[in-house]
């Protein structure tokens, strides 16, 4: 099977979404003959012209009202967010409209719609192009929120974002951009909502999101060397989530670690660590559920600095063996 | 540029009569009355403690209302135009033709309201009629057109969209964002801007340092106009004009029609901002409703006694959509999970 990066995955799932079905077009801030700032919709203004590949003033606001009254009235639209820190300004489009209509207006009014973003740290850029805000939108009744950590899950999860009726948050991650894998050409669907098992292992469930999952994987590697299984579980989904999956795998362990890149507090590793210990997997922790994420910092500048700010493999690698070598 | 407020003058006014018909003339008159009625039944349910929660009336607005709906075409589908208004609405979705009785229910959190009781007065929205909805948020659907207009040029309907917003919203950097989307995209859609001169307590003359907000379109490149917004007729006139220009491919284009609120923002405003004489002065000389009824008696429309019926009627209307949601059932709260998602 062919190999294809996370970001020409993106781009095939939306260029079959845009060839078999007239009412999704893709609208962004330099998303046309610029490509996209991380290159996921290069070539396709060739494909398919400006009028449904549509580049905008830089006015992120208008964009996400743009995909707002577009999908209310019939259309499918695939928005993107530059940098997914700029989401802070279309907060009122996605929160007090987006997510409200349909139940504001007694179930009648649908908003199809896909908002795509990269979040995330690792290129330098600093405090204000590298946040991971995907937990605000968790928050938020009425979105659905979707994080793919690799290609083939990409375009499959895009492909089910952009049929689902609802406004789906799609946060990607800028360092995966460039990572392949196998990648199916014809058109596949990853359903939303259906958490995914990506490693078995017997000792420690880890539940990463993103760009930690891989970091998980490589740690789990380096552990099985030492006779520590790591069981690697990646949600895809983070709203509605599927947490079955979660909770059979910790009542399997008996412990529990969740990764992710955003700042720990207030992030979404405390509502799997919640739904953990209000489930029957309580009755079978053998340590206290962990976490392990973003410091509760800006993302700084310097690389060192930038590295220490988020979870690593190496940091991974440690807390995953103190928790496989804890018990109460 | 505009530098005034345009009134109707009479040769366009013969065309006006000539071209709505009698029947459609004694029609918006009604629409008027209906609204009015149905404000001041709402505000003293509410002061009776069985409407609840608050409400934003619009009682003085009502020719902004009917004269921007008559200027539309109003229809379901794709042969209707579309509607997107603000918290100050209820006169927008009578006079684009919401049920009057689905209305009050909403106003009562029953289930045969237009939203099942989930969105109350300030969020009405008709989506089968294409009225997407009243919005608590001000400038909320300003954006909101754009994504309408680009929709209805990629689907190559010959529809419209109007956008009704107040003074307040023209200051929202949403209102400059989608006024230029719409504008280099050379989308169908007519921007109204309902200036009743106070943003809740604001002034215009504080908020802004221009005559007009309809100044603000050339910045955009597109056309602007201010009317008088309690000439039922005059706002007719500079939407149906606009909706004409839309629906010849020419675009976007800024309306500002200039009325006055007689009550205070919402029910908890006491109105320090203003003086009880300003408020006494428009309501004896500048009512939108009395002077549509002076001019249709003027011009052999109606009689004196026509005029008083037609109070009459709005008041049955009015009653009987009360008798109506006091008839409804409430929600089950069983189904309170419906609708957040598809």
């Amino acid at each position: 099977m062919r190999e294809l990066s996370y970001a020409e995955a993106l781009r095939e799932g939306l260029r079959q979404a845009m060839e078999t079905d007239a009412r999704v077009f893709a609208i962004g801030e330099d998303i046309g003959v610029y490509g996209g700032a991380f290159g996921v919709t290069a070539g396709l203004l060739d494909q398919f012209g400006g009028q449904r590949v549509i580049d905008t003033p830089i006015s992120e606001a208008g964009i996400a009202g743009a995909c707002v009254g577009a999908a209310l009235t019939g259309m499918r639209p695939v928005g993107e967010i530059q940098f997914m820190d700029f989401v802070t300004l279309t907060m009122e489009q996605l929160v007090l409209q987006a997510a409200k209509v349909r139940f504001m207006f007694g179930g009648k009014a649908s908003v199809p719609m896909v908002l795509r973003m990269p979040g995330g740290s690792g290129t330098g850029a600093a405090a204000q192009h590298s946040e991971s805000l995907e937990n605000w939108f968790v928050h938020v009744p009425g979105l659905k929120v979707v994080m793919p950590s690799n290609a083939y899950d990409a375009k499959g999860l895009l492909l089910s974002a952009i049929d689902d009726d609802n406004p789906v948050i799609f946060v990607e991650h800028k360092l995966l951009y460039k990572t392949k894998m196998d990648v199916p050409e014809a058109p596949y669907r990853i359903p939303l909502s259906q958490t995914n098992i990506v490693r078995a292992g017997q000792h420690v469930t880890v539940v990463a999101t993103s760009i930690m999952v891989s970091r998980a994987l490589a740690a789990a590697d380096e552990l099985a060397k030492e006779g520590i299984e790591l069981e690697i579980i990646d949600p895809r989904t983070l709203k509605p989530l599927d947490d079955t999956p979660i909770i059979d795998s910790v009542k399997k362990t008996g412990r529990a670690l969740i990764v992710h890149e955003a700042v720990e507090i207030g992030g979404f590793g405390g509502e799997i660590a919640a739904r953990i210990a209000g489930s029957e997997a309580f009755d079978y922790l053998e340590a206290p559920v962990k976490r392990l994420a973003g410091l509760d910092i800006p993302i700084p500048y310097n690389r060192e600095l930038e590295r220490n700010t988020v979870p690593q493999i190496e940091s991974i690698i440690v807390e995953a063996r103190k928790l496989a070598q804890t018990a109460y | 540029m505009t530098d005034a407020i345009s009134t109707l003058r009479l040769e366009d006014f013969h065309e006006i009569i000539e071209t709505l018909g009698p029947d459609e003339l004694k029609m918006m008159l009604l629409k008027m009355h209906t609204i009015r009625l149905f404000e001041e039944r709402a505000e003293q349910l509410y002061s009776q403690g069985r409407v609840h929660g608050t409400m934003h009336l619009s009682i003085g607005q009502e020719a902004t209302a009917v004269g921007a709906s008559t200027g539309m075409i109003r229809a379901t589908g794709d042969a209707g135009d579309y509607l997107l208004n603000h918290h100050r609405g209820h006169g927008h979705c009578l006079a684009w033709g919401s049920d009057v009785n689905r209305m009050m229910a909403e106003f009562m959190g029953k289930e045969s309201g237009y939203c099942r009781g989930r969105g109350g007065s300030m969020h009405i929205a008709d989506i089968d009629a294409n009225n997407l909805g009243a919005n608590g948020i001000v400038a909320g659907g300003v954006p909101i057109a754009v994504g309408v207009g680009l929709s209805i040029k990629m689907r190559q309907t010959s529809q419209v969209c109007l956008v009704i917003f107040g003074d307040g919203a023209a200051n929202e950097g949403a209102f400059h964002e989608a006024m230029n989307m719409a504008s280099i995209w050379n989308l169908p859609i007519i921007f109204l801007c309902e200036n009743n001169q106070y943003a809740m307590s604001m002034p215009y003359p504080k908020a802004f340092n221009i005559p007009f907000v309809s100044q603000r379109a050339a910045g955009y490149g597109l056309p602007g106009e201010t009317v008088d917004g309690n000439d039922v007729l005059a706002v007719y006139q500079a939407v149906a004009a606009a909706a004409e220009r839309a629906r010849r491919g020419e675009g976007a284009s800024l309306v500002e029609s200039v009325t006055y609120r007689y009550k205070g923002h919402s029910k908890s405003d006491k109105q320090a901002y203003r003086t009880r004489q300003e408020v006494q002065d428009w309501r004896d000389n500048k009512d939108p409703i009395d002077r549509f009824n002076t001019l249709l008696v003027r011009a052999g429309i109606i009689s004196d006694a026509e005029g008083a019926a037609m109070r009459d009627t709005a008041t049955q209307i009015v009653d009987d959509s009360v008798t109506f949601s006091e008839a409804s059932a409430d929600p089950d709260i069983a189904s309170i999970m419906d609708g957040v998602y598809a």
